[in-house]
């Protein structure tokens, strides 16, 4: 079987002026894979991701996300990709049912599709008792469950994580890792970004970036053999403060 | 001159936020209050800060009543709230005179106290508040609420979004702020930083689970965690929660922590059992416990 890559960046650059926040960092992403991006605060994560969602143009570089150009594509990696934030994921003024179809119909599913998805997705997350509620009266733990799942509303190839599970309880947390791992056994591949050391170790590769470059990129296991560390956040404190 | 609390009870309508909640803290403690998004931490900080009046129970800070001393407490504590305190729109110069003028104090007077996290800040403190990068106004922020000599530092979740070369230096800032007598209690959901503490109270929807050291919470963990590993994550979950002696089966980072009902489990039923679901490259290892495991264990 032949291995695609969902994520092709070669030499990715940006550029604000004299400032590189992204210098030319290359990489891929495997189909399936859980892919951790980490960096400190200010390290470019951010500018990367923009580039890679095409809600930001390149200076220089390449790139391919989910099989389309950085450059001439964006449109088309925007349908493609699913996107979930701590900070905006879910209207909490619309029910759990509102957001499944505002978002279904955002991705452009069919009436019917729609239908069909809801009722698979409030099954699937045990929501059906909850199907009428606002979403701003429902636990953290079940909104970030909840917007994942609305995130792969149109099965997207890749979808981008952005601090998934800050603040939620250990146990919550776990569920929700079970969610990627299911998600990732179906092909579907994880690019996820966190401050939290621990949530790297679930990784199946990460890349820390600092000032702008990948620094290094591997397993969890290898970095910390190669860092010679007893776990991620030895490895990041390591690299970043140099 | 640490935190008494005793039968704290705080709802808010038919929210129950705090449920019958007693701690001491003792002076000159670096206390951690360790808990998720909802768990009552901040209904907490701001009975103790006296913001907030609790329907039951009482509670002093540095010996004084929050309901009859809350003038007084208010001189004599340190509060830095979860989200950002900080006027955006001043400087950074400027947020700290402003914060040390509503004290009766001035930078000068108390710039020992935060001379080692200012000079860090100092290069920009022309620039205004907003502008600052996580990391910076966190520093910012803590040296606000330490300029005018505290008693006492309430700090709420200092450390949510901010990076681990920033957090590892926070904490190493508080250690040094608890050499200078100072009581401080912090809270965080995140557990690693529990170890940090020198005590601990784990709490959940309005409870406590448990108050100790780190270490002895760890050590009353009840079982013997095994840490399993094979080809096939999300299989190796799978496989074991639906093995009829699971007790625990929780993903961490690369392995699963896995625990048995049995008295006398044997690895090796559970290696057959693991190899007879078609999973391959399988270890199964006793680990330690961590506090996650204990806070689960006890939220269970």
């Amino acid at each position: 079987m032949k291995i695609t890559n969902v994520i092709e960046a070669n030499g990715l650059t940006k550029m604000f002026g004299d400032f590189t926040a992204v210098n030319a960092i290359t990489f891929e992403v495997k189909k399936g894979e859980i892919f951790g991006f980490l960096g400190a605060n200010g390290a470019g994560k951010t500018t990367a991701i923009k580039m890679l969602i095409g809600i930001s143009i390149p200076t220089s570089g390449a790139a391919k996300v989910a099989g389309y150009d950085v450059f001439t594509q964006a449109e088309d990696i925007k349908k493609n990709i699913g996107y979930m934030s701590q900070k905006f994921a879910l209207y909490d003024d619309l029910t759990v049912k509102e957001n499944i179809t505002f978002f279904g119909g955002i991705y452009g599913l069919s009436k019917s599709r729609i239908k069909e998805k809801t009722k698979e997705l409030l099954e699937d997350l045990g929501l059906e008792d909850v199907a009428s509620q606002l979403v701003g009266s429902l636990p953290l733990g079940w909104k970030q469950k909840l917007s994942f799942s609305v995130a792969l509303i149109h099965d997207p190839k890749i979808v981008f994580l952005d601090e998934p599970t800050g603040g939620v309880d250990p146990i919550t947390r776990r569920q929700f890792w079970e969610m990627i791992y299911r998600a990732s056994s179906q092909g579907t591949t994880i690019f996820v970004t966190t401050h939290y050391m621990d949530e790297a170790e679930y990784c199946d590769r990460v890349s820390i970036m600092v000032n702008g470059k990948i620094e290094a990129l591997d397993t969890p296991k290898k970095l910390k053999e190669q860092f010679h560390a007893d776990n991620m956040n030895d490895v990041f404190l390591k690299l970043a403060r140099g | 001159m640490g935190i008494h609390i005793e039968n704290i009870s705080k709802s808010y309508k038919d929210v129950n936020a705090l449920k019958n909640i007693s701690f001491d803290v003792k002076p000159n403690e670096l206390f951690g209050l360790i808990g998720p998004d909802g768990a009552g931490k901040t209904t907490l900080f701001r009975i103790l800060t006296t913001l907030l009046i609790a329907n039951e129970g009482k509670a002093s800070v540095a010996g004084m009543d929050v309901l009859l001393d809350y003038k007084e407490i208010r001189k004599h504590v340190g509060y830095m709230p979860g989200r950002f305190s900080l006027y955006q729109d001043l400087t950074v110069e400027e947020n700290l005179k402003f914060f040390a003028t509503i004290f009766g104090t001035t930078i000068e007077e108390n710039y020992d106290l935060i001379k080692e996290i200012y000079v860090q800040i100092e290069p920009f403190k022309d620039r205004r508040a907003g502008k600052l990068s996580g990391g910076m106004k966190q520093k910012l922020a803590l040296c606000c609420a330490l300029i005018h000599k505290p008693k006492v530092l309430f700090l709420d979740e200092p450390t949510t979004g901010v990076d681990p070369v920033s957090r590892k230096e926070f904490w190493e800032m508080l250690k040094r702020l608890q050499e200078k007598n100072i009581t401080i209690l912090v809270s965080t959901p995140y557990m690693d930083e529990a170890a940090l503490c020198d005590r601990i109270a784990l709490i959940q929807d309005g409870k406590i689970l448990q108050i100790d050291t780190p270490e002895a919470i760890v050590n009353q963990y009840p079982k013997t965690i095994y840490n399993v590993s094979a080809n096939n994550m999300y299989q190796v979950i799978k496989s074991l929660k639906a093995y009829s002696h699971q007790h625990s089966v929780y993903p961490f980072g690369e392995f699963v922590h896995y625990t048995d009902t049995r008295e006398d489990f044997n690895t090796l039923d559970l290696n057959h059992y693991l190899e007879a679901q078609n999973l391959t490259n399988i270890t199964i290892e006793k680990t330690q416990a961590t506090i996650e495991d204990s806070f689960m264990e006890l939220a269970k």
